[in-house]
């Protein structure tokens, strides 16, 4: 060879390891991932009797659809693979698997219900597999240290009970405190994290507890041996037909007591009607989301996007349905995430940007309500309002609380 | 006289000799080159597919079960996933809270399920039919609301976290294959241990108890004794099956076990041939492929399309896919025999 062409080999190799050097500093990616797309994973019960819930995965099939029509995220469109579970966790492993060894996804997002959450917990963690935002509000989700993969979205339950007591050691100071609770995890979250926000005072102010189980078919007995404690105070941590069935026999006994009431229990359609209307008058509960039937949203420019975006890329669902308002701001988490990873969309990096957020804004969460991460703290958020129930509907009222 | 390549042929097939080979050589050939398949396919399919093939087997099992108790003894079941539970349960409880290997929880899930099987039986034979039927029915959805009950036992709606699986060092298979090959094993020796039963005197007893059961008590047949054997076997076979499945899924919870899972067992059983081995492979291949196909074909409307597959088969095959293919395999094995009878004279 001549030296000129031996300059010019050298120069075009030098060149070359110079842009590949470029480049893999530049773009690395996981699976699922290319020039033009990334690969999320999701499973939802769109069949079954928690077919429902299916509202979730469809609303967030939705935002992903119009950010794919405004361009996609850094250039690359979402590729939303949404599978049906059927609320069965053998069928959520079997899905899952299917998507992370066949599907080759980058990520697990927003999957639906405590149980199959659970059935996929290890299989994720030992994987290495992002199982982010999923839609169950258990304390256990929150656990970096064991499962540095998993991050739920929700505010979890202890997080409303810490607000129901930070709120009745302010404004009830000298309360006497009943507890009725589910005897599962979700109920026993409920009184750990009542005991958290009453500080040394717990011990003092509750002065009873009574659990059910949930086979049982009334809670009739639990109620009327907490009112027969004195109690003026009642929480009701329980599921959709008990938290009815108490609220009635409260009003029915002539029992007063300010009573607060899970989250996860006020609807009025599947709840405070059955309850009878009247009978859930003062009742407090919480909230995180903007009801989308709440008249003072209606004229805001963020409900006017929320109810713009429905109309074109989500019809089919009902406009006063809480779980498109829900599935809209997940989605919106999960964009946010993989936006601020930029070029380098691997596993680790996702997971590292979700435990970095800092006081993000959602337009359809309530105002003052923001979420933030850490690599100690896998909560996003941390923060409910309180609302009351006048016969009618819930009235929002005072400043949004922390339950850390 | 040399003979043409016909007459030769001619002679061979006379003497019952198919290319060189007796029928029963052939038979070998085939079980051998079946065991060969199933040996050799994990490794030539991703972990994925062979944690689908080992689910496939689980549900073979489990639906052999349902087979001998309603193919062969005439008695029906909606309530199989019930017994399916308490195999995964009886699994779950006794790695989790006892630190119990995973193999040495397949005996107690066994008997568990029998004892179930049996107490179960007892009062089942007062009702024939659809009267059974609807017991069973009562069966499975009960189950699940008895899971979350007792909930000290059974983790309730949290479900019970199972600790994977780790394969014996030095043979050098990975979680899924290690597992695979375990459930094939137990597959292999289910369906020998229900083929003794069903082609030998018990078989005959339960057949004839189906058929006509005045005749076979009227014959001396202990009527009672038999059909409640018969559910305790249907159940441990279908328990052990829950037990693997629990195992292999590595997580339980009631919603696993819903009156759907009942009732795909009884799918599964008549698409493949209600009394036929065979056929629980084919039931296992259905259950656990024809829903998700139905969702590749149909994302409004998968049952629909899953309800479609099932009406096809049964229309095709009223006898099931194995037992409408048996009567052929048995004419062709009769059409040797009259010549091999007149040869040997």
């Amino acid at each position: 060879m001549t030296a000129q062409k031996a300059i010019m080999a050298g120069l075009s190799a030098a060149s070359l390891v110079l842009a590949g050097g470029l480049a893999s500093a530049a773009e690395h990616y996981g699976p699922g991932v290319s020039d033009t797309e990334i690969k999320i994973g999701n499973t939802v019960p769109y069949s079954g009797p928690a077919s429902a819930l299916g509202q979730l995965g469809k609303s967030e099939a939705a935002y992903f659809a119009m950010i794919n029509d405004q361009g996609g995220i850094n250039g690359r469109k979402i590729n939303f693979i949404s599978r049906d579970d059927g609320y069965s966790p053998p069928k959520t492993v079997e899905q899952t698997r299917k998507m992370v060894e066949e599907d080759q996804v980058l990520l697990i997002f927003g999957t639906v219900g405590t149980p199959p959450n659970s059935a996929i917990h290890d299989y994720l963690n030992d994987n290495k597999v992002p199982q982010l935002f999923i839609a169950t509000s258990a304390e256990k989700w929150n656990d970096p240290k064991h499962f540095p993969w998993t991050m739920a979205w929700s505010p979890a339950y202890q997080t409303e009970a810490r607000i129901d007591g930070h709120y009745i050691l302010e404004n009830l100071p000298n309360a006497k405190i009943a507890v009725l609770y589910q005897n599962d995890d979700f109920g026993k979250d409920y009184l750990t994290g009542l005991r958290q926000g009453l500080g040394d005072k717990a011990d003092k102010m509750i002065v009873a507890i009574k659990s059910y189980e949930t086979g049982d078919p009334t809670v009739d007995s639990q109620i009327v041996a907490l009112a027969g404690s004195g109690a003026d105070v009642l929480l009701i941590a329980a599921t959709t037909k008990f938290a009815a069935l108490a609220i009635r026999k409260v009003y029915d006994i002539g029992w007063k007591p300010t009573q607060f009431l899970s989250y996860v229990s006020n609807s009025v359609g599947a709840v405070m009607k059955p309850a009878g209307l009247e009978k859930g008058v003062g009742i407090i509960s919480a909230a995180f989301d903007k009801d989308p039937t709440d008249p003072q949203w209606q004229d805001t420019p963020a409900y006017k996007e929320w109810l713009a975006w429905m109309k074109k890329y989500n019809p089919s669902a009902n406009i006063a349905d809480a779980l498109a308002v829900d599935g809209y701001g997940r989605a919106q988490t999960m964009v946010a995430v993989l936006r601020a990873c930029g070029d380098d969309l691997t596993r680790e990096n996702v997971m590292k940007q979700a435990a970095s957020l800092h006081d993000l804004k959602l337009p359809m969460v309530l105002p003052g309500i923001t979420l933030s991460t850490g690599p100690d703290d896998y909560a996003p958020m941390k923060q409910m309002q309180l609302m009351k129930f006048d016969g009618n509907t819930w009235k929002l009222f005072g400043d949004v609380l922390s339950g850390s | 006289m040399t003979k043409s390549v016909l007459a030769l042929a001619a002679d061979d097939i006379r003497a019952g000799r198919y290319a060189g080979l007796s029928i029963g050589a052939w038979r070998w050939l085939a079980a051998g080159g079946a065991v060969a398949l199933a040996v050799a396919l994990p490794f030539a399919a991703s972990k994925y597919q062979v944690f689908e093939l080992t689910m496939v087997m689980i549900y073979a099992i489990a639906v052999l079960g349902l087979n001998i108790l309603t193919g062969y003894n005439g008695q029906i079941s909606l309530g199989h996933g019930g017994f399916f539970a308490a195999g995964a349960y009886t699994t779950a409880i006794l790695m989790q809270r006892y630190g119990v290997p995973y193999w040495a929880t397949l005996p107690p899930a066994a008997l568990v399920s029998f004892v179930l099987g049996v107490l179960f039986g007892l009062p089942a034979l007062r009702f024939e039919g659809p009267y059974l039927a609807l017991v069973t029915l009562a069966m499975a959805v009960a189950v699940p609301q008895f899971l979350k009950y007792f909930d000290t036992w059974t983790g309730g709606v949290q479900g019970i976290n199972l600790i994977k699986v780790k394969p014996p060092s030095g043979i050098g298979l990975d979680h899924d294959r290690w597992l695979y090959f375990v459930v094939l094993v137990i597959l292999v020796l289910a369906m020998r241990v229900a083929a003794n039963l069903l082609h030998g005197r018990s078989g005959r007893a339960l057949v004839a108890i189906r058929d006509h059961p005045i005749a076979a008590a009227a014959m001396g047949i202990p009527t009672a004794r038999y059909k409640t054997l018969a559910f305790g076997t249907s159940t441990m076979f279908t328990g052990v099956a829950g037990a693997l499945a629990a195992i292999v899924i590595g997580y339980v919870s009631p919603e696993g076990y819903s009156v759907f899972l009942s009732l795909s067992f009884l799918v599964g059983s008549a698409v493949g041939g209600i009394a036929t081995i065979g056929g629980a492979i084919v039931g296992g291949l259905f259950i656990q492929f024809v829903p998700n196909l139905a969702n590749d074909i149909s994302d409004a409307a998968p049952w629909a399309v899953y309800g479609l597959a099932m009406l096809l088969f049964m229309y095709a095959m009223p006898r099931g896919v194995v037992g409408s293919l048996e009567p052929w395999l048995r004419r062709l094995s009769r059409r040797i025999r009259p010549h091999d009878a007149a040869m040997r004279k």
